[in-house]
Formats: C-alpha cells, sequence, structure tokens
C-alpha cells in the first residue's frame, strides 16, 4: 500500500494549520501548544508499539528519559553543544531501547508490561541514585547561554517562543511523516498482522523477533528524541520525567486520540492538556480527571476519537 | 555495637516486612491466579486499608487497641466493598481483558489516590499501637507490637490457606482457577467467584495496612512501594502458588531489611527491582512455579 495524496494533503494540511498557529494562537496557548507538539512526538513514539504493534509497555517513560538525560547531562556536565547533546539524547535512547527490548520480548502480554514497568523503575530510581550529576527529583536546570546554538555567524535562542514553537514543530512534523511513511509500507503492514495473529505470521515464515524488536528500538528513538527535545527547549531535566507517571500518560494520550492513527496522538495529547488545563481552574483534583477519563475511554470508548471517527466514516484513515 | 545485634535487628525489621508483604502479596497473587487479571490498585486498596484504620481509630476515644480492633474489622469490610463496586461496575463489563483491565486499573489508582488526597490530606498521620510492651531480647528491648504483627501474619496466612486447600469456598475456587469453562460448566458460578476473589484480594491488602498503620504512618502515597513489592513477590513465587507467594514474601523482606540496613536503600531497591525483572524475563513461571500446561 503506498501513501496517497489524500494522506499527503491531510497531514501536510495538519503541519500547515500548526504552522499558522504560531502566528496567530494568543502567547498563553503558543505556549502550551510546543510542549503538546513535543510531547504528541512521545505520544507517536509509545502509538507506534502499544497501537500498530500491540505491544502495551508500562516502562516508556524510560526511552524518553533516556533521551532527556542523554541529552541533558552531556550538556550540562560537560558543557556540549546542543546539536551534539541531541544526538547522544537519540544514541542514548537506541541503546536503551535495544537492550530493554531484546530482553523484555522474551515474555509476552502481560509479563511484558511488567518486565517494562520493572526496567523503568530501575532507571527511575538509577536517575535518583546517582544524584551527584543528576541532582534527582529537584534536576538540573539547563541556562539559557547553555542552550543556545550558533553556527555560521546568527545564533539560535531556543527560549524564545517562537523558535521554540517551531523547533518543536519541525521535530513533529518529522516524526510524523516517518509514523506515516512507517505504517503505510510493508514493515508498518508486517506490525499489524503481528499485533492480529502472531503465531500466523511467524507460519508464513516472517522473523516476528526481528519485526518487534525493530518496533521497540523505533519507538525508542521516537520517545527518546522527544525526551531530548524536551530537555533542550524547555531547560529542565529532572528524575520526575523517568516516573511511572510518565509512562502512563502516553497510553492515556493514544488511547484518547485513538490507538494505531497517525494524527490520533496528536488529538489526545492536545485534548488532555486542555482537559487537565481547564479542570484544574475549576479543582485541583487532576488526578481524578485522569483516572476516570482512563475508565471511561476503556469502558465506552475503546478506540479514541480518531479511531471511532475511522470506524464510523472514514476507513482510509492511515 | 557488634554485627550480631545489628544483623538480629536487621532480620526483625526484615521480618516484619515480610509479614506484612506476604499478606498484600497473597491477595495479589489470588486475583492474578483466579481471575487472570493484574490489579495495578492494589497498592491503593492498602493505601485505603491504611487511612480508613486512621479514621475509626481516632473515631474512637477510651483505649487505643479498641480503636485498633474495631479498625481491624471496618477497613477490610469497607475496601472490600469498594474492591466488589468497582467489579462490578468496571472490571465486568470490560469481560476481564487483560490489557483493558490494567488501563481501567490505572484509573482506579489515580481516582483513589486524588479522593484519599482531597479527603484525608497530604500529611502522614500515626495510628497509636493497641498496646506498648517492650520484649527483651539478648542485646535491646523489641517492641512487642512489631512481634505481634509477625505472629498475626502468620496465623492469618495459615487461615488463607486453610480455606484454600480444606474448604469447600476454596475449591471452588481453585477449580475456578485452574479451567474456568469447565467449572462453569460444572455448575460454579464463575461470575461470583470473580467478585469474591477480587475483594477478597483487596481485603487481605486492607488488612495487611492495618497491622502495619501503628509502625509506619497512613500517607496516601504509601500504595507504591507494596504494590511493587507485591509484584516481585507474586512474580518470583509463581503465580497463584501459595507456598512460592510466602517464601518469596520471607526472602523479598528479609534481604530488602539486611541490605537496606547495610547500604543504601535506592541501591537495594534498584537491585531488586532489576533481578527480579530478570527472572520473569529468562523463568516466566517464577521460581517456584510449574510451566504452563
Amino acid at each position: 500500500m503506498t501513501i496517497t495524496t489524500r494522506d499527503w494533503a491531510l497531514h501536510l494540511g495538519v503541519i500547515a494549520i500548526l504552522l499558522a498557529a504560531n502566528f496567530l494562537l494568543p502567547e498563553y496557548h503558543r505556549g502550551v501548544f510546543s510542549r503538546v507538539l513535543v510531547l504528541a512526538v512521545f505520544a507517536m513514539g509509545y502509538n507506534l508499539l502499544f497501537g500498530y504493534t500491540g505491544l502495551l509497555s508500562l516502562g516508556h517513560a524510560m526511552f524518553f528519559a533516556a533521551g532527556l538525560y542523554g541529552a541533558g547531562l552531556p550538556l550540562y556536565h560537560l558543557g556540549w553543544s546542543v546539536p551534539v547533546s541531541f544526538g547522544t539524547g537519540l544514541m542514548a535512547g537506541i541503546a536503551v531501547a535495544a537492550v530493554v527490548g531484546v530482553l523484555a520480548l522474551r515474555t509476552t502480554g502481560v509479563a511484558f508490561m511488567i518486565v517494562t514497568m520493572m526496567f523503568a523503575q530501575v532507571f527511575y530510581l538509577g536517575t535518583l541514585y546517582f544524584t551527584t550529576w543528576t541532582r534527582g527529583e529537584e534536576g538540573l536546570v539547563l541556562s539559557q547561554a547553555m542552550r543556545s546554538v550558533e553556527f555560521g555567524g546568527w545564533s539560535l535562542n531556543l527560549s524564545d517562543p517562537s523558535t521554540r514553537y517551531m523547533l518543536a514543530l519541525a521535530l513533529f512534523a518529522v516524526v510524523l511523516l516517518a509514523m506515516l511513511w512507517l505504517v503505510r509500507s510493508p514493515f508498518g503492514r508486517t506490525l499489524v498482522a503481528i499485533r492480529e495473529n502472531e503465531e500466523r505470521m511467524r507460519m508464513l515464515g516472517y522473523d516476528v523477533f526481528r519485526a518487534k524488536l525493530t518496533a521497540v528500538v523505533v519507538s525508542g528513538v521516537f520517545c527518546a528524541a522527544a525526551g531530548a527535545a524536551y530537555g533542550l527547549l524547555f531547560g529542565y531535566v529532572g528524575s520526575g520525567f523517568a516516573s511511572i507517571q510518565y509512562s502512563i500518560l502516553p497510553l492515556l494520550w493514544v488511547l484518547l486520540g485513538g490507538a494505531a492513527t497517525t494524527l490520533g496522538p496528536l488529538l489526545g495529547t492536545l485534548f488532555m492538556f486542555y482537559i487537565i488545563d481547564y479542570s484544574s481552574g475549576v479543582t485541583s483534583a487532576y488526578l481524578l480527571v485522569v483516572g476516570v477519563t482512563l475508565i471511561l475511554l476503556v469502558l465506552f470508548f475503546p478506540k479514541g476519537l480518531l479511531g471511532s471517527v475511522r470506524e464510523r466514516w472514514l476507513g482510509w484513515l492511515p | 555495637m557488634a554485627f550480631g545485634p545489628y544483623f538480629l535487628l536487621a532480620s526483625l525489621e526484615g521480618l516484619v516486612t515480610a509479614a506484612v508483604l506476604a499478606l498484600t502479596a497473597l491477595g495479589l497473587s489470588l486475583v492474578f491466579g483466579v481471575m487472570r487479571v493484574v490489579n495495578v490498585a492494589h497498592g491503593e486498596f492498602f493505601m485505603l486499608g491504611a487511612v480508613l484504620a486512621w479514621a475509626v481509630s481516632t473515631a474512637f476515644a477510651g483505649h487505643p487497641s479498641v480503636g485498633f480492633v474495631a479498625a481491624l474489622f471496618v477497613a477490610p469490610l469497607v475496601v472490600g466493598g469498594a474492591a466488589l463496586l468497582s467489579e462490578r461496575l468496571v472490571l465486568r463489563r470490560l469481560g476481564y481483558d487483560p490489557e483493558a483491565t490494567i488501563v481501567a486499573t490505572i484509573g482506579m489508582l489515580y481516582i483513589i489516590q486524588q479522593l484519599a488526597l482531597t479527603f484525608y490530606g497530604a500529611d502522614a498521620r500515626p495510628v497509636q499501637a493497641p498496646f506498648n510492651v517492650r520484649i527483651q531480647l539478648p542485646w535491646f528491648g523489641y517492641s512487642g507490637y512489631k512481634l505481634f504483627v509477625i505472629v498475626a501474619a502468620i496465623v492469618l496466612i495459615l487461615a488463607a490457606w486453610f480455606v484454600l486447600t480444606r474448604t469447600k469456598i476454596g475449591l471452588v475456587m481453585r477449580a475456578t482457577q485452574y479451567d474456568r469453562e469447565t467449572a462453569q460448566a460444572f455448575g460454579i458460578p464463575v461470575d461470583r467467584v470473580y467478585a469474591g476473589v477480587f475483594a477478597l484480594g483487596a481485603m487481605l491488602a486492607a488488612v495487611a495496612a492495618v497491622l502495619i498503620v501503628p509502625i509506619q504512618q497512613a500517607h496516601y502515597l504509601m500504595g507504591r512501594d507494596p504494590l511493587l513489592l507485591s509484584f516481585i513477590v507474586v512474580i518470583i513465587g509463581g503465580l497463584g502458588s501459595l507456598r512460592g507467594t510466602v517464601i518469596a514474601a520471607l526472602l523479598i523482606g528479609l534481604s530488602d531489611g539486611i541490605i537496606s540496613v547495610f547500604f543504601s536503600p535506592t541501591l537495594a531497591k534498584m537491585l531488586a527491582t532489576g533481578l527480579v525483572a530478570m527472572v520473569l524475563v529468562f523463568r516466566p513461571q517464577g521460581l517456584f512455579g510449574v510451566p504452563a500446561r
């Protein structure tokens, strides 16, 4: 299956709208959108594994945090430049995802969830244990001076709202188009087929383990990219991002937006951000909102927003 | 002090941890064994038990033991009721699908935590022990209440063992665990067994919490560590195996107590969690379990 004109139009259209939003949105909402775009990349990475491959991981905070620390630590302690730090963040993501993937993929189903959760917990405790470098819960603040990018005479200020938004959007666009290409490629079809019937795929001669491992690594890299970008753009690296809560949030976003849809993660992240934003004005009980949303979703809306749209009206949605 | 007293102290502390852990993990293991679902909200039922114990014991004036005994009955009943309600309203409608259940129980976790924060507050609050006796050991005096916790846990676990292996209820539960469909064909009300097991699992966690709360204060976030440790115990012990659960709880409790006294607690947790993940990777049936049929 190839990418149709309709697919291109939809995805490029969404990117164009987001580009226009940079100039139209009020300051506060532009800040929210920058965060949402980066976190949507995290959710898209999660979606590749959960939605398309059918592997429910409860440890993705580990990949996000691998990117976050992989970028933040060299920048803070070694004074490496921003692009190089971003690269080390991605490398950290690949390394962690490959090791965790090889081990965790030996298990299936519930055991996979528990194993990924435990590895993530080890990672989280590690960020607390090596507090000399990570400063644990308190975290590292990456100053504006550390985060300025200079090349060829002009410099880029990462704390400028517009620059930040454009960089977040650039990352989002790259990952979104990569996701579109992935799910329309033969590899993407293989992943979906594994989700639907793993035994049959094995019988047909596919190397299921290798396909799943590739999915874990690609998912890990997307999440690490989101983590690295989050640290570099918003200037904070803390162990809170490695906690179990950050493994559950992408699950929530993807479920809300629609698992196994390319644009679902963005919608889910955006919706959840505004639900929490709005409800925190009414009540301080934002965890209650998260909990109730999760239960209602899984009871009455298991396919999420875009999943339901696809089921009823637009069967072609990728 | 020399090595001996330290070691004895660490072992006793470890035994207290193990006792409470065995009860909590037994609840999780029952639910997992019989219903084949993971209850992520199990730690929150534990926390709810502790918070209720505080509420009940402060409601009774008189001697602390009156409030404690009342809490020992009221807290598990209320928690069991809450679990029953959530099972009927949510889990049954999901058809006990493993993944949907995990997501739903994560939702419950957040809801219970937030309700506790709203109505109970963010403070850690102590509950007075029902009695205050020191028992003289070779090197030092030790809290009699802590020894009582160990004994109480042993009694409760023996009771659970008796119910599971020697009574009709236990037979029905084991039959459901062994083969759900055949059990149903033989007229066992599987649906009601599930509801009962889910409530029973939560009640075990609540009892454990009531026992520990005079030692450890009640706090709305206290459910996290028991959840993770129970997972560890259940996995190492092998799912649905009572003997395995108890042995694993002893192993984890004692090693946690001893490592925490001599090394950093964070390191202890890191090593334990990593090792258990490895057990699950290389020996999925647990150390004492039998491979799936």
